[in-house]
């Protein structure tokens, strides 16, 4: 089986590299474990929106299992939300808030359908926690471009018929235009490596590649 | 329901009473190379005969994909996104055993559970084969015939809620000895996947095969079909050239899930599906339910992937439906990614063993194709197509067998059969050029009478990828050789009869067009504007196109490349036949006759000069009512006798790591032709995907099962391995704009033949030209490829 070959250097998402790094990959872990040690900072920030919180043996507060008042800075918004404590950002975002941009596809960080930006770092959204994402800003496909117009890597894709049946685009713009933010001027390797964890199954990455090489090129030429 | 070929099949016959008929001149071949007028009788109502593509406006050149800001933005709705006030959330239970019998349901603490709503027990389910004598075995649930079948359903408030209920449904299980090896299913003395002969009727699910055939065991089959007399034709070869291929199971993979959300009132069920066929989830739901069709509302709006695997409602279909009728409320069922390897389709496995004896010149005496595949609990693991399609041969002799084993059953996979079966014939070609001393160019212009394929291979010829091939395998002296190779590719003219559209002009001048047609990626929305716009003039994305819905107008099934050359005739049939209404409607209010107006550019001209051009928007406000509106459906091909496949030419270059047994694909020349394309951006990303589809299955995808426990054990996305953006290669698209002069838009498909079918031979076959050693198994992993470069037969058995 040809997994990612260790010569190609795998675009990072720092919430789920740190889990990997470890072995473990899956959610449920980290549901588990996101009340502990990384969690009390957040809790501290939780707190005054939960309503029931309890202390355990340890003293690190504990919330749930039933919802717990959050709240989300969403694409410049702030939005309150009742959770349960294991939802996934994914879900909060799509479940709760109705924002259905952000894809649920293999729901265990392989696929990065659900790529959101975390302080503009791209995070798999379906191995976040939403509780992890207070006091972040988190930027959805619907907020990188303002209300009736394309974010340049958007309309990219709309050029190029960087898209089929359109289920994995909004992980690759959120990819793409992260890259371009990080680097403004990537080789068809970098896009290929900034794209190397977004699974697409209609075949349509040449056009991925060609749309955000497009941009780049555009940008330099400006 | 019948299967999706046979019904197409046999609607090609299909005769309508003949209006009276006009005589025209018509574009047939391809530009450039073999284009020539033909004349065809055509009814009088169709529109004028399209030019070629280069004398059009709109139709041929590429367009920006219709919803391509809905999908960017994230603003397209997909089932999966639907959620609808009160909407409750269902969660299947599924058998956790391959093989046996369910003696027991309880699902009290289900039901007691804080937010269940409802549960559903599943007292039939869809999609594996029927017992022709079914009084064999008398159950009080359905057999468990694979690991995942789904057994019943929780409907609760949170999604959280119906997952942990489901897990409380407690079954019971009498386990029975199962087989999930094909080679184990074949021995006479295997675990029984059906105590007696079984068949899976074609059904909506899209699989199924030929039920008038014997079974023995787990075997299925044969189906046998013969041409001439194979004796004689193994007897006249100078050579005969065998070999065994054997390939994998491949599941669909869909992005988005099969999966339903279902709102049962009392006068209309209402269902959002993720389907290839909202007219098919509607006759599958109205046949099972017994309720009348006008009752059954299906949507899909924007739907994330099939490639063949979703048609019908399925079992998520029903048992939302269920659940919602028994609940009260809308009812949302996506299946998870785990469910969506298990239990709604996969292609076929093969192992075939197939022979070709030629003349000492390449002219084919005999091809025999004996062929096992295992479709799961189903039926449709026949591999022939490309053996009976793609050359000329003086005998033909093949025999399919199903094999079942106990895993969920197949349904259609892009080009069903065909990439298996090209695999085969495609390297036998090659071996067989070898063993002729013959470059495999020229041994195919001498056997493929194909005129559009013979202009493919010309380009291929004159390409530069070909022209780097060393005609000597094995050339390179390093550890990582080069190659390239290529193989060809076929797939039929199916059209599906039902195809309609309606056309609507209304007064303010703005223009619509609806049918039922689910657009699933390959952007027949667009094509639709295309047309629309060549009509009337005006810009494409002025057009409102309005699909994937059971109110509109009745569109095809998208499955077997159908959509666009069924569908496109009857969108322009009622674009034309509007613009003529329209022009005879508005023609009192302009002082004109409507014989002198014409419709160019946007403007209603007269073709006298006595009137000067009006814009259409101003005529259309002078309409008389509000809206024309006007209805067409598919007419039969204009010459409906011929028997038209397409295909494509597909060129792979490759470099095989020999000390570590890896395969990249380098470069990839796809030369395609389908008909007159329509939208040549569309085209090209189908083809990019047939492609990368393609390398996908023929080096890295691969279901497995675990013969203790009869389990997938890699039902995920990371260990079910897909081509990612590292393992594309530049792909080079040509499309051969070809006209057969069948319809008024004279489109043919592209979904099937893209390259999906020959890209795994012409893989195999570069790897021959760079090692010297054939491959005959897929996925060409690693270890599948260092396994026959070190095999003492160099690669001709299987290991």
């Amino acid at each position: 089986m040809a997994e990612h070959s260790p010569q190609d250097p795998v675009e990072t998402k720092q919430p789920q590299q740190e889990a990997a790094r470890n072995g473990i990959s899956r959610r449920g872990f980290l549901k588990g474990a996101g009340l502990t040690a990384a969690g009390t900072a957040l809790l501290d920030g939780v707190q005054s929106f939960s309503s029931e919180t309890k202390s355990s043996a340890e003293g690190v507060k504990e919330l749930g299992p039933g919802a717990v008042p959050i709240r989300l800075h969403v694409n410049g918004a702030d939005h309150t939300v009742d959770i349960e404590p294991r939802t996934t950002l994914a879900e909060a975002l799509r479940i709760h808030l109705g924002m259905t941009g952000t894809k649920i596809v293999c729901d265990r960080g392989v696929c990065s359908g659900c790529t959101v930006w975390l302080d503009k770092m791209p995070v798999n959204s379906c191995m976040t926690l939403a509780i992890d994402a207070i006091g972040h800003k988190i930027t959805t496909i619907e907020g990188i471009a303002g209300e009736g117009t394309l974010h340049p890597i958007q309309a990219a894709f709309v050029k190029h018929d960087a898209m089929q049946c359109g289920f994995c685009t909004p992980g690759m713009v959120m990819s793409c235009a992260a890259l371009l933010d990080r680097n403004p001027n990537p080789s068809e390797q970098d896009v290929r490596r900034a794209v190397s964890g977004n699974l697409c199954r209609c075949g349509t990455y040449p056009k991925v590649f060609a749309a955000t090489l497009d941009v780049a090129g555009s940008r330099r030429n400006a | 329901m019948k299967s999706d070929l046979n019904e197409f099949a046999a609607l090609d016959t299909a005769q309508s009473a003949a209006p009276p008929k006009i005589s025209v001149e018509m574009p047939v071949g391809v530009p450039d190379h073999t284009l020539q007028n033909q004349t065809r009788e055509i009814p009088a109502t169709e529109p004028p005969v399209w030019p070629i593509n280069k004398d059009l406006k709109y139709v041929g050149k590429s367009t920006e994909r219709y919803d391509g800001a809905a999908k960017t933005t994230g603003r397209a709705r997909y089932t999966a996104d639907v959620q609808l006030p009160g909407m409750l959330y269902a969660k299947l239970v599924n058998a956790s055993i391959p093989h046996g019998k369910v003696l027991s349901i309880d699902t009290s603490a289900a039901e007691k559970y804080p937010g269940v709503k409802g549960v559903h027990v599943i007292q039939q389910v869809l999609g594996p084969a029927v017992l022709r004598n079914p009084s064999l075995e008398q159950v009080r649930y359905p057999v468990v015939r694979f690991a995942g079948q789904p057994v019943a359903a929780v409907a609760a408030v949170t999604p959280y809620a119906a997952e942990e209920a489901a897990n409380l449904v407690k079954v019971q299980y009498d386990t029975m000895p199962f087989v999930v090896d094909q080679n184990k299913a074949r021995e006479t003395d295997s675990p029984q996947v059906f105590p007696g002969a079984a068949d899976e009727a074609g059904s909506a699910g899209g699989g199924g095969g030929p039920a008038d055939v014997p079974q023995t065991g787990n075997i299925h089959g044969p189906s046998i079909k013969k041409v001439g007399d194979i004796d004689q034709g193994l007897k006249d070869a100078d050579i005969i050239v065998e070999g065994r291929y054997v390939t994998q199971v491949q599941t669909h993979s869909a992005l988005e899930t099969h999966g339903v959300v279902a709102d049962w009132k009392p006068d209309m069920l209402t269902v959002w599906a993720s389907t290839q066929g909202t007219a098919s989830v509607r006759e599958e739901l109205a046949g099972f339910f017994k309720i009348p069709l006008s009752r059954i509302r299906v949507i899909t709006e924007f739907m994330g992937g099939g490639f063949g695997a979703k048609f019908g409602a399925g079992n998520p279909g029903v048992v939302a439906a269920a659940l919602s009728k028994k609940t009260g409320a809308p009812v949302r069922l996506m299946l998870d990614r785990e469910e969506e390897h298990l239990s709604v389709g996969n292609r076929p496995s093969s192992d075939q063993t197939l022979r070709i004896g030629a003349k000492k010149d390449g002219t084919i005496t005999a091809i025999h194709l004996i062929a096992y595949g295992t479709a799961g609990c189903g039926t449709g693991a026949g591999c022939s197509g490309p053996a009976h399609n793609l050359y000329k041969y003086a005998s033909l002799h093949t025999e399919e067998n199903d094999v079942f084993i106990n895993a969920g059953p197949a349904a259609a996979m892009r080009a069903p059969g065909h990439p298996q079966g090209a695999f085969a014939l495609e390297q036998t070609m090659d071996d067989l050029a070898v063993r002729l001393n013959m470059d495999p160019i020229d041994l195919r212009d001498k056997t493929d009478e194909h005129p559009v394929r013979r202009v493919e291979r010309q380009i291929v010829r004159d390409s530069d990828i070909w022209k780097s091939r060393n005609p000597r395998a094995a050339a390179d002296a390093g550890p990582v050789k080069r190659g390239v190779g290529l193989a060809q590719s076929v797939w039929y003219r199916f059209v599906s009869m039902g195809s309609s559209a309606e056309v609507r002009i209304h007064r303010d001048g703005s223009i619509e067009v609806l049918s039922g047609v689910q657009d699933i990626g390959s952007g027949i929305k667009t094509v639709m504007a295309q047309i629309l716009a060549e009509q009337f003039g005006v810009p494409p994305a002025q057009i409102a196109v309005k699909v994937g819905d059971t109110n509109y107008p009745e569109g095809p099934n998208s499955g077997g490349s159908v959509t666009t050359l069924s569908l496109t005739p009857a969108v322009r049939d009622a674009a034309w036949q509007a613009s003529q209404k329209f022009l005879a409607d508005v023609a009192p209010a302009l002082g004109a006759s409507p014989a002198d107006l014409v419709l160019v550019d946007g403007e209603v001209r007269s073709k006298s000069g006595k009137l000067q051009p009006v814009s259409f928007l101003r005529a259309a406000a002078k309409m008389s009512a509000n809206q024309i509106a006007v209805q067409a459906k598919r007419i039969p091909d204009y010459d409906p006798k011929k028997y038209l496949t397409y295909g494509g030419v597909d060129v792979a270059e490759v470099e095989v790591d020999t000390e570590v047994g890896r395969i990249r694909v380098r470069r990839v020349l796809s030369v395609h032709d389908c008909g007159r394309p329509m939208n040549p951006v569309g085209v090209i990303s189908q083809i990019n995907g047939g492609i990368i589809q393609g390398i996908s299955y023929t080096l890295f995808e691969h279901r497995l099962l675990d013969p203790n426990y009869g389990l997938m054990v890699n039902s995920n996305l990371e260990q079910y391995k897909i081509a990612g953006a590292l393992e594309i290669p530049d792909i080079d698209v040509r499309l051969v704009e070809t006209y057969i002069g069948q319809s008024s838009t004279d489109a043919s498909g592209i979904g099937e033949a893209a390259g999906v079918v020959s890209i795994g031979a012409a893989v195999a076959n570069a790897v021959y030209n760079a090692t010297g050693v054939r491959i005959r198994q897929t996925p060409m992993t690693p270890a599948v490829v260092l396994a026959a470069l070190h095999a003492p037969s160099q690669g001709r058995e299987i290991a």
